[in-house]
């Protein structure tokens, strides 16, 4: 079994019913409860839940202390290419922008890991457009073992693969992977996908648990809040994210929570995640899944990231460039969404000190015998 | 009472508190950490280890007196942490290991039957191996015969600060076990490493309790006390318990034996 038969089932309900049946006591409940079942997590995500937020954040605060301490993981984002075939309508990258389209050579590969490296990163993810021709899986296996010389750990966001496709990659090197739902409102996704590879709906649902199956350590889900109502699609995020944690125990399973940023499209939101939605999403989704880790972009302000630091943030990127070969060439190119937050790494290190936090740049490093120097 | 030292790994400590390096805010708390706490023995997970740092590689916090104990945090098989555990020693970290095999991240509950691969493989190279392991009597006698220097049973799940919830099983390892018990995880007052300590056990290891407290180095100063008094009361021979009152002053005290 997939995930597809719980998402089309929590689909076919009148969610938004439910959310609005929610009481204070069910709320209550929830919150008080040693462990949260999905009715729980729903109770907390529902309307009824805003009175509680500070209650919430208190037990979210000391879960997360109890279970990651008070240490924030570092990572930075590499864009290798932005070609796409997809004409996501929300998307910079959308093969109908007029943006300039570019794609790095193995040297430029290594200079830009050259650069990011000198800022004391050790985690490092890997972006591309969904362009097969441009970034076939070959392709990211060669910058990968480029990549490995300066980088502990490596994680893609890419276009959904096949099992063996990621193996190949876990092989050279890649131990985590993102991939976003982006909705799972199965109606409305096609006409946010009107065209390319990602209009597969259940081949990109069905992704994480292929990532799973091919033995990455990390795979990280998530929806891009904004495309539908943010409460249906946090629901069934958790949702997924409870499913890969109960079938893959081996796996860390993580959730980041983007909110729709200003790009070179035209596409408007179709609703806005409050800076109190997303905290209450958040919170919901700390209590629902105390182990779960929780990714935090530069999407978000430095005053914001640094307000739900204690609510349940566990990764956060910095010194990030959403242009191909913006670490190591400065120029008039377009990135995939504007960031809110452009501290270097350094900047974010110090803030998160003084905050009490520790940045832990260095979490993994994979001793697979099939690359590098057997030990 | 004379003195008693704790031996483990062919060395001799006065303290019975091993301490960790996880969770803290700032590394650079961990040497008043350590002293408060009198802990002789720190675990580092090596996966965090970043040689190449001259100043976030947690190592370079850890007082030089200190026995390091790398562990294999992260494996999730035997061959990763034989891995790691060599890659520890290449590092220069010695040869001290502490083995956790978890592939269950929602319980972080060890696999004890990878745990005793590794245990053996690791041994027979001449490693000091000290396994975390379920408080279960049979995985304690595999890792008796497969070389381990210590078991490491847990008093309830990692990081969960619930106590000593396998109370009844480690009690069973203190009595069957001759290798050193040490209660490993979820520990979460001192009121509970004193209790593991008055039991029996020969050592505790504390991180999260400790490193989540709102001021850990008081807090560690508090563990160190109590795996003290703890010890002191189990040398001291605690009297029997009874069902019923025992007067001190018995009423039958003016018979006389003829």
């Amino acid at each position: 079994m997939s995930f597809y038969p719980i998402c089309a089932e929590y689909g076919a309900l009148p969610l938004a019913e439910k959310f609005a049946a929610v009481t204070e006591d069910d709320v209550r409940r929830a919150i008080n409860g040693t462990t949260a079942s999905p009715e729980d997590f729903m109770a907390m995500l529902s309307p009824a839940a805003v009175p509680f937020l500070e209650e919430m954040a208190q037990k979210a605060n000391k879960l997360t202390e109890q279970y990651f301490g008070k240490t924030i993981q570092m990572f930075t984002p590499l864009y290798l290419s932005n070609y796409c075939t997809n004409r996501c309508i929300y998307c910079g990258f959308n093969t109908t922008n007029n943006i300039k389209r570019d794609h790095l050579e193995p040297e430029q590969v290594e200079e830009e890991a050259k650069a990011i490296a000198a800022t004391g990163m050790k985690q490092l993810l890997i972006l591309t457009g969904d362009a097969r021709t441009k970034a076939s899986p070959e392709y990211l296996e060669s910058c990968t073992k480029i990549l490995s010389k300066y980088f502990p750990s490596i994680s893609i966001e890419i276009y959904a693969m096949e099992v063996e496709e990621y193996a190949a990659l876990v092989k050279v090197g890649v131990d985590g992977m993102t991939m976003f739902q982006e909705t799972y409102n199965e109606e409305l996704y096609p006409t946010l996908h009107p065209a390319g590879p990602k209009k597969d709906f259940h081949f990109r649902l069905n992704a994480p648990e292929r990532a799973c199956k091919a033995g990455m350590r990390v795979v990280n889900i998530g929806a891009l809040l904004g495309l539908d109502d943010w409460r249906k699609d946090s629901l069934l995020t958790g949702i997924h994210a409870a499913y890969l944690q109960k079938k893959y125990p081996n796996v860390d399973i993580a959730v980041s929570l983007p909110r729709m940023r200003p790009h070179a499209g035209s596409f408007q939101p179709a609703s806005i995640a409050t800076d109190r939605d997303m905290v209450q999403n958040m919170l919901a989704l700390r209590l629902f899944l105390p182990r779960v880790g929780i990714t935090v972009s530069t999407r978000e302000s430095p005053e914001f990231r640094e307000q739900i630091l204690p609510l349940g943030v566990t990764k956060m990127s910095a010194g990030v460039s959403t242009e191909v070969g913006g670490h190591s060439q400065k120029g008039e190119k377009v990135g995939q969404f504007d960031i809110s937050d452009g501290r270097s790494a350094a900047e974010l290190c110090a803030d998160l000190k003084k905050h009490g936090y520790q940045p832990v740049f260095k979490d993994w490093q994979c001793l697979d015998e099939h690359y590098g120097e057997p030990i | 009472m004379s003195e008693d030292l704790f031996e483990l790994g062919g060395r001799k400590f006065n303290s019975r508190l091993l301490s960790g390096t996880g969770k803290f805010a700032d590394d650079s708390i961990i040497p008043a950490v350590c002293e408060a706490s009198g802990s002789e023995i720190i675990t580092v997970a090596l996966r965090r280890v970043d040689l190449e740092s001259k100043t976030d590689n947690v190592i370079n916090f850890i007082p030089k007196h200190m026995q390091l104990l790398p562990n294999t945090s992260g494996a999730r098989t035997a061959d990763e942490a034989v891995r790691i555990a060599r890659l520890a020693r290449a590092m220069g970290c010695g040869d001290w290991i502490k083995i956790e095999v978890i592939s269950d991240n929602k319980y972080l509950l060890p696999d004890g039957y990878e745990t005793a691969k590794a245990t053996e493989i690791l041994a027979k190279e001449g490693f000091i191996v000290l396994p975390y392991v379920n408080a279960d009597l049979y995985i304690a006698r595999s890792l008796v015969d497969a070389g381990a220097a210590a078991v490491m049973p847990l008093g309830s799940p990692i990081g969960t600060n619930r106590g000593l919830q396998t109370r009844e099983m480690v009690r069973i390892l203190i009595e069957e076990i001759s290798l050193p018990i040490i209660v490993d995880a979820g520990i979460g007052r001192p009121s509970e490493a004193c209790e593991a300590m008055e039991m029996g056990a020969d050592a505790c290891l504390v991180n999260t309790a400790i490193a989540t407290a709102c001021d850990p180095v008081t807090m560690a100063k508090a563990f160190g006390r109590a795996v003290k008094a703890g010890r002191e009361a189990y040398l001291s021979g605690p009297g029997a318990k009874h069902r019923q009152a025992m007067a001190s002053s018995p009423l039958t005290g003016f018979l006389s034996e003829d």
